[in-house]
């Protein structure tokens, strides 16, 4: 009785906020009510098919129909999809089993730049003839393959420090990915692979193998338009195969494995468990998550440079999994989701309305403290622009207050 | 060829004046690692907090006037001085406020939290700065007396900033050595560094210990902020992550927890960058150039982590927990 009433409100409150995001297109906090829908989804104890049919209606339904209505809405749901991903990639590494990696951002920069340099004249500079950029139906191709490259790179980078203490790992990880971002910066000359600080541009978009289909039923909508969706469903999918293979592995020898190593490595080496392979397993496994989608977020970005791979965003999807908690796929999912949203809506939205105040000209009176004008706010006071600070802290006080996160993994709890 | 010989000697004095710079930097994090086998991220921060105190103490003198009429000498030490006090008792705070807790846990708790310090400090001074003076890109005003030069022959001008730089790390450095080896303080911290249970067991007490690492590392790190400051002027919240990795690395070099191997791996990486940033385009006849000195030193560090994880010095670690 219970179950089926809580449910009943689950539904009436989707309904009612989709209902707000609807009606108020420009209003940020209706749409966060929506993407609050998601994790009540998660929390409340409703019957559990009325959970996943609801949590599909909204995620295949209800956002594009949002995002139709208002671009922006899709974008920040892109922009989550893409740090869902790269955080249940990073959190295969730290989670599971505990090694700490500082330069994951490297190997999406890496599947970025894969598709980046074939997908745009790029490689025209140094292959011969004029066969780039390739065509949209490679695309596809580039992201299996970035698979495979994200899988090799992830493994060279392993097997040297295989044998490191935890924090010289993390410092090394860290040293890796400065070296592929220097190279990346300075790889235009004497042969110009990366077009450098400049970064490389028109980098060709998926096809839109749909649009015959579109056609004939008679659907005339303009690419422009077509597109954020397009990027949304893949998105969505390409999370919803990454959730899908970190289960089955969590659920799996492997994952065990993983674990083992992470509680204490001598006793799973003892136990017959082949460490090393384990190990550079999941930074295979993790690094081939973020090179395909570094893939997807090149074609989206259609303009890439070295300035998008920089140590602070490896620390930002650091900043995610800690949230969530390190080893739990739902805490990477919500740390991602909420970072990003704290990121792109919220200290966004405090700058804009900063930016109103100082020109409305109002005068802040504090009693007994005399007056001050918002005019004289300091232009430089942006919240958007300290986002380092923010991470920073999210980083210090989950440490000192909440080290297993928000939603730490079930069963045995780390010491 | 000609050309080679020619820039030597300036490439050996640039090495020497940024080998001592990384060497100040990197003790401060070899002594904590030394007491509590933990990567002081957020020394890095402390380091520029030193640079923008140099700063901010020469802009106020100018502001007041006293700048051109004291002597140079008392509006050095008090640059100096101010910075060394503040870094340190800002280390000690940090310690205070964002690693105490944590020093059961597991090593990486403490990392990311020192990571997450060095994030908040950054922006913390950008905050300061832009609300201060309405922009966090600093410039050290220029004092008449250090923007001298001593020609010793035609290929080798020593600019006073860089005697300075090397005088001071030569003062400090001794003193260094006097203090860590012949004062009972000192005996203190190698105990703590040795065996903190033995060591509180035999009356130390490991805590104020650790806060007085602390304290000496960062007042060397705000030193090495100053003079960076003075040598190349111009300062921002941003710049010390370059030069905390490198120095880190040279306290890995070196062999972490090693003070001696701090100053030989500080000296080795400076050079050695130097002769990267000029020699490297000379070499590969211009396809490299001096923007892989970066590259050249995250390679050395990745490439001495994993061939000689112990330093060319040894490290000196506590068996127990290595």
């Amino acid at each position: 009785m219970k179950r089926s009433l809580a449910g009943l409100a689950l539904c009436l409150y989707v309904a009612l906020s989709c209902a707000l995001a609807y009606f108020f297109p420009q209003s940020a906090l209706a749409f966060l009510l929506v993407e609050a829908g998601l994790f009540l989804l998660y929390y409340v104890p409703a019957p559990r098919r009325l959970k996943i049919s609801l949590g599909a209606l909204l995620l295949l339904v209800l956002f594009p129909v949002l995002g139709w209505a208002n671009g922006y809405y899709l974008e920040v749901a892109i922009q989550i999809g893409i740090f869902v991903a790269l955080a249940l990639g990073l959190n295969i590494v730290v989670g599971f089993v505990g090694l700490l990696n500082l330069g994951f951002v490297a190997f999406y920069a890496i599947g970025a730049y894969f598709w980046a340099i074939f997908g745009s004249p790029q490689a025209n500079a140094f292959i011969g003839g004029n066969l780039f950029p390739l065509s949209p139906n490679w695309f596809f191709v580039f992201l299996i393959l970035s698979i495979i490259v994200g899988a090799l790179t992830g493994v060279l980078l392993g097997l040297p420090v295989m044998r490191l203490r935890g924090d010289y790992l993390a410092i090394v990880t860290l040293g890796f990915a400065e070296v592929v971002r220097a190279l990346v910066n300075n790889l235009d000359k004497p042969i110009n692979f990366t077009n450098g600080p400049r970064g490389i541009a028109p980098i060709t978009k998926p096809p839109l193998f749909f649009r015959p289909l579109l056609e004939f039923f008679g659907a005339d909508v303009s690419d422009a338009k077509l597109y954020p969706l397009y990027f949304y469903f893949l998105i969505l999918f390409l999370v919803g195969i990454i959730i899908w293979v970190t289960r089955q592995l969590e659920n799996s020898r492997i994952g065990r494995a993983w674990k083992a190593i992470r509680e204490d490595e001598i006793a799973a080496a003892a136990m017959g468990v082949p460490v090393v392979r384990m190990k550079l397993l999941a930074f295979a496994v993790g690094a081939s998550f973020a090179a395909a989608v570094g893939v997807l977020f090149a074609a989206k970005q259609v303009f890439i440079n070295p300035e998008s791979f920089t140590f602070m965003e490896s620390i930002g999807v650091l900043a995610m999994v800690i949230v969530g908690g390190m080893g739990s796929i739902p805490g990477a999912i919500l740390g991602a989701t909420g970072v990003t949203i704290l990121n792109l809506q919220l200290l966004k939205g405090l700058s804009i309305w900063l930016n109103g105040l100082r020109q409305s000209g109002a005068i802040l009176s504090i009693p007994l403290l005399g007056s001050y004008p918002l005019a004289q706010l300091p232009a430089q006071f942006e919240p958007a622009k300290y986002e380092r600070m923010v991470f920073g802290l999210i980083l210090i006080v989950m440490m000192i207050f909440r080290p297993q996160g928000v939603l730490p993994p079930g069963g045995a709890r780390r010491k | 060829m000609d050309l080679a010989l020619e820039i030597l000697p300036q490439v050996v004095l640039d090495g020497i004046v940024l080998g001592f710079m990384y060497a100040l930097i990197a003790l401060g994090y070899t002594m904590v690692y030394g007491v509590l086998e933990f990567i002081n991220f957020a020394h890095s921060e402390i380091f520029v907090l030193g640079a923008f105190v140099g700063v901010e103490v020469l802009l106020l003198l100018q502001s007041a006037g006293y700048l051109a009429t004291m002597h140079p000498a008392i509006v050095l030490t008090l640059v100096i001085v101010s910075g060394m006090v503040i870094s340190g008792f800002a280390a000690m705070a940090l310690e205070r406020v964002a690693y105490r807790r944590l020093l059961g846990e597991p090593r990486l708790v403490a990392l990311i939290s020192a990571i997450g310090a060095s994030f908040f400090l950054q922006d913390g001074l950008r905050l300061f700065e832009s609300l201060w003076r309405n922009t966090f890109y600093l410039n050290y005003p220029t004092l008449d007396f250090l923007e001298r030069a001593v020609p010793l022959t035609a290929n080798l001008v020593i600019p006073v900033k860089s005697m300075l730089v090397i005088v001071m790390a030569l003062i400090t450095l001794a003193g260094l050595h006097f203090f860590v080896n012949r004062t009972r303080l000192g005996l203190a911290i190698r105990a703590v560094a040795q065996d903190p249970d033995t060591a509180s067991l035999m009356g130390v007490a490991v805590n104020r210990v650790i806060a007085l690492t602390f304290f000496v590392g960062g007042s060397l790190g705000g030193l090495a902020g100053v003079l960076f400051g003075i040598h190349y002027s111009l300062v921002n919240p941003y710049t010390g992550f370059i030069p905390g990795m490198k120095a880190f690395t040279a306290a890995v070099l070196g062999g972490i927890g090693n003070i001696p191997g701090a100053m030989v791996g500080g000296m080795m990486l400076g050079l050695l960058e130097a002769f990267a940033a000029s020699y490297l385009s000379l070499l590969t006849n211009g396809a490299f150039g001096a923007e892989y000195k970066d590259v050249v030193a995250f390679l050395v560090l990745i490439l001495i982590l994993i061939f000689r994880p112990k330093g060319l010095l040894g490290e000196t670690v506590r068996e127990s927990k290595a």
